[in-house]
């Protein structure tokens, strides 16, 4: 247990050594891992931000159900107890026709011509409010209520939520696509540091090999010294969204306030920095573990 | 306690470094391979080692079979096992302390055990003042004590020298070979490659010949 640990204590403090012994190279690396990292972050962030946003403001979304213009009233009434038992519905609200004809008038400045109208052009409808809020739930109702009869048409109030969430669907896509690509970025990068690494301590290596030491021995520090790197490019990458948001955080908030709306950007909660370290990190230690299994087996003693 | 039974050592190229070599070692002795260069001198204590694998033939090294050795059991093997090499192998971006602890770190020593062993083989070989010195200001000789004392650092059972006196004038030589000669009367078994055989003067020491990888009798 003590050599288990002297060995790792040992090949900590060797990757620290080689992380500070060429401190720019090794700054410019994490610089680029940071830069290429906080690509994907910074939108994810942007992401989290306006879906945060699309809740507050979207409130809760209403269905609108409107009846052919031949129902009768009791066909009315008939929908209107099958909406009262109905589970998923929370409460509705009944607009007759008269009453919408005259909310029409008077919001808009058509009123004359409405008035020349033999006839009502408008249906008798429904306000709903679902019990379920999720896009998915709503839709289902909408389906349901559609295929009732005398029922014209069910509008979606949300429509432009569900767009948004979807927009924001693919969004995420596109932020999964683009990690997934700059994460080979960020193997590359710790993969050709420790190739280097390695052909600088060719002579340590092979003398090494010669006193005994095991391959894992010799393959520590490298892998210590890759998931270091990639960390602190997370590190990097985090702190490049920071300062972004410290940049443009009091533009944008009074730009949003010409708009009456209060928007502004947080950072990455704390479970999804972590989550972007530890990430980057594996990230760094497979890098690290592809370039030795590749390189190290060429260093054997002659 | 080293055991070659009818060993052969064949290059991928054709060339026979070794053919059939038996002869065994008893635990404590000391002896010397001559002959002259390709003679397989160095292929040998090679072979000993497991740098390299023999074509044919078993290698017994302190009980153990080399030659069936897998390969991650070598590292251990060679923990037991203190190596001079021909061309030295010193690591010259590290002081000369550094150098000589390198096998105990690899060993897993605890820092505080090693420094007092490091000191030790340092103080055995005479280089105790030059701790701190790099490698590249020692002398010759001052090089090549350095290198036996990080063979001997971590008390091996065997000592193995692949030509430890060449490039030194003779008193450094007769300096390096009394060396070795010490360690042989504390109990290791010493086995040094040299084509020098002057330098032991007369004193009683088994020796193998080789010549064209052949063990003369």
């Amino acid at each position: 247990m003590s050599v288990w640990l002297s060995h790792h204590l040992h090949a900590f403090v060797l990757a620290l050594k080689r992380l500070a012994g060429a401190p720019i190279g090794n700054l410019l690396s994490i610089i680029v891992i940071g830069i290429a990292f906080s690509l994907p972050a910074g939108i994810y962030m942007l992401l989290e931000n306006l879906q945060a946003f699309s809740r507050q403001v979207s409130g809760a979304p209403q269905l609108s159900l409107f009846l052919k213009l031949d129902a009768s009233t009791d066909e009315v009434e008939q929908i209107e107890s099958r909406l009262k038992q109905h589970p998923k519905i929370a409460s509705f609200e009944f607009i007759a026709k008269e009453s919408a004809l005259e909310q029409f008038k008077q919001g808009s400045e058509l009123a004359d011509v409405v008035d020349t109208l033999e006839q009502n052009p408008l249906p008798d409808a429904f306000l709903i409010n679902a019990r379920s809020l999720s896009p998915g739930a709503l839709e289902e109702l909408r389906a349901e209520l559609q295929s009732w009869t005398n029922v014209e048409h069910v509008q979606l109030d949300s429509a432009w939520a569900k767009r948004l969430d979807s927009l924001l669907k693919l969004g995420r896509l596109a932020v999964l696509m683009l990690a997934a690509l700059l994460s080979f970025a960020l193997v590359a990068v710790t993969f050709n540091t420790i190739r280097l690494q390695i052909l600088t301590k060719r002579d340590e290596i092979e003398v090494s090999k010669l006193i005994g030491a095991t391959n894992g021995f010799i393959r520590r520090p490298f892998l210590y010294f890759g998931a270091m790197q990639g960390m602190a490019g997370g590190l990097a990458a985090w702190l490049i969204i920071f300062l972004g948001i410290h940049l443009i955080d009091d533009e944008l908030m009074s730009l949003m306030q010409l708009y009456e709306i209060d928007l502004r950007l947080y950072h990455l909660s704390p479970e999804d920095s972590l989550g972007l370290l530890l990430f980057s990190a594996c990230l760094g230690w497979a890098g690290a573990w592809l370039s030795v299994a590749n390189h190290l087996w060429q260093i054997e003693p002659r | 306690m080293i055991s070659f039974s009818q060993v052969c050592k064949r290059y991928p190229n054709g060339f026979n470094a070794l053919k059939n070599i038996g002869f065994t070692l008893e635990a404590g002795e000391m002896a010397l391979i001559t002959g002259h260069s390709g003679a397989g001198k160095s292929t040998l204590l090679r072979l000993i080692a497991a740098i390299e694998r023999p074509t044919s033939g078993s290698i017994i090294v302190n009980g153990q079979n080399v030659s069936a050795l897998k390969s991650g059991a070598i590292p251990f093997l060679r923990r037991n096992l203190g190596m001079v090499f021909q061309d030295q192998k010193i690591l010259f971006d590290r002081t000369v302390f550094d150098n000589v602890w390198l096998p105990l770190q690899v060993s897993g020593f605890a820092p505080k055990a090693a420094t007092g062993r490091v000191r030790a083989a340092l103080d055995k070989v005479g280089l105790l003042d030059r701790e701190k010195a790099r490698p590249i200001t020692l002398s010759g000789g001052e090089q090549q004590r350095l290198c036996i004392a990080r063979a001997i650092v971590n008390r091996p059972s065997i000592l193995i020298a692949d030509e430890p006196t060449s490039n030194l004038d003779a008193d450094y030589a007769r300096d390096i070979m009394g060396m070795f000669k010490s360690f042989h009367q504390v109990g290791v078994t010493v086995l040094i490659a040299t084509h020098d055989v002057e330098l032991l003067g007369s004193t009683q020491l088994r020796i193998f010949e080789l010549n064209h990888g052949e063990l003369a009798t």
